[in-house]
């Protein structure tokens, strides 16, 4: 056989084996689809929940969703979602996940949860990679310390009480970790001076098609 | 079973295996072995991968040209993990998401591409099965083990967030070994990860050590036995 002819031969094989390949991965992704494309639902809803309860508005608050961008305050140059919340159209809160962009180890992505009146629902951690141990009490699992929250605004503590005790403010430090507390403390003020500023463009626009990025972000390591 | 399969289980789960003797695929061991449940959560799906893939190339193995091996079994494999990751998704989707990047990072798992062109490219589909499940079972007992003991040094629990894997009527699974414990930072860090699997591996060479000795010791009788005995009844 000529070499022409079993390069030939060896490159249909391979040609075959990626069909084959393939041809299952398709049905795969084809039967599970649906599935999946619940349970990512399912998981952004509990985020979102527990933020905003779901008995305090009526709409379909996943697809009452924009995206918006504010490198300075919401601390990414990327769009940041934000989900609002009615009850018979009347705005009653919104949803936002910007970024502590300062954390000890990368960026810390949060959701926080602000009423119309500017007083915070509450704010929990999407992602981190704070050091296990230390960071960490920032989970609402580890520690309550990310409750502190509730309730406050722009007013309550004013500027200068927006930072943690050991920067002269009234948000408490972990022992052994001061920095994660304080990249968070300053994401969530400046989260709620964006929402201040923009309030009503941000119930008023219409909404736009939600995007997966409440998730966890991809990490390459 | 016969001895054939009786090897090929000893093999995978002791003399072979790979995380304790072959050293293969220390990346996603050390990396996700903080907690029992995604320790389980990674060995099991790497067990998934391997007795696909051990089967699907055993029974190509004939087809293969030499020369497309490496090609043909990293394609059947990628097939097979981006399968195992699909299913991950939809059906285990919070463990999908601790887990991360190591669900696909399974291709790379030299231990899967090792089994497949070592033993399941020239031996039939049944053995080959039975090597990649044990082979899998192997790499998963080691990653539990590593998994609990630094669950229990790091945390003070054991199972912690068994939800993950088993939904949510599984939190009763957890055990807190040790109320109000404070963590113990060095075995969560990946520092920790590395010393837990060298006492793995020592405690295995010590284990061996003394069943060789043994071994030795009831030889060596037996000898002295059968010298005092200068006529053995046949």
């Amino acid at each position: 056989m000529s070499m022409g002819g079993q390069m030939g031969r060896s490159a249909l094989m391979l040609g075959l084996f990626a069909l084959v390949g393939t041809g299952l991965v398709v049905l795969i992704y084809a039967g599970t689809e649906e599935r999946i494309q619940e349970a990512e639902r399912t998981y952004m809803l509990k985020s979102l929940h527990a933020v905003i309860p779901p008995k305090r508005h009526n709409n379909d608050i996943f697809n009452d969703a924009i995206t918006v961008v504010d490198p300075v305050l919401l601390g990414t140059d990327k769009p940041v979602s934000v989900f609002r919340a009615r009850r018979d159209g009347k705005p009653v809160a919104l949803a936002i996940t910007p970024f502590a962009p300062n954390g000890y180890v990368g960026p810390i992505k949060l959701i926080v949860g602000i009423r119309f009146d500017g007083t915070l629902t509450g704010v929990r951690v999407l992602t981190h990679r704070e050091t296990p141990g230390l960071g960490d009490a920032i989970e609402e699992k580890r520690s309550d310390w990310i409750f502190g929250f509730e309730s406050r605004s722009l007013t309550n503590p004013k500027q200068k009480g927006w930072r943690v005790r050991r920067d002269g403010g009234v948000f408490d430090q972990f022992t052994g970790a001061t920095i994660t507390p304080r990249a968070i403390v300053g994401a969530v003020h400046k989260a709620l001076k964006y929402f201040e500023k923009n309030r009503d463009r941000l119930f008023s626009e219409p909404s736009t098609t939600p995007d997966m990025g409440l998730g966890m972000e991809e990490e390459h390591g | 079973m016969n001895k054939e399969q009786r090897d090929i289980i000893h093999q995978g789960l002791w003399q072979s295996n790979t995380a304790l003797v072959q050293l293969l695929g220390l990346c996603p061991l050390l990396a996700v072995s903080g907690t029992v449940i995604n320790a389980l959560g990674l060995g099991i799906a790497t067990t998934l991968v391997m007795a696909g893939s051990n089967v699907t190339v055993s029974l190509i193995r004939n087809l293969v040209r030499p020369e497309l091996r490496i090609p043909s079994f990293v394609l059947v494999i990628a097939s097979f993990v981006t399968a195992v990751e699909l299913l991950m998704q939809a059906f285990l989707y919070d463990l999908y998401l601790v887990l991360g990047i190591f669900i696909p990072l399974i291709v790379t798992n030299c231990v899967i591409i090792a089994r497949a062109e070592s033993f399941a490219s020239k031996n039939k589909v049944g053995p080959s099965l039975l090597d990649g499940l044990a082979m899998g079972a192997g790499f998963t007992a080691v990653l539990v083990a590593l998994g609990a003991l630094r669950e229990i040094l790091g945390h003070g629990t054991l199972l912690a967030q068994a939800e993950l894997m088993f939904g949510d009527g599984a939190q009763w699974l957890t055990i807190t070994l040790l109320e109000d414990y404070r963590g113990y930072l060095l075995a969560i860090l990946p520092p920790g990860a590395f010393l837990g699997l060298g006492l793995l591996i020592a405690l295995k060479n010590v284990i061996d050590k003394r069943r060789a000795q043994a071994a030795n010791v009831r030889m060596s009788k037996a000898v002295a036995q059968a010298t005092l005995e200068p006529n053995p009844t046949r």
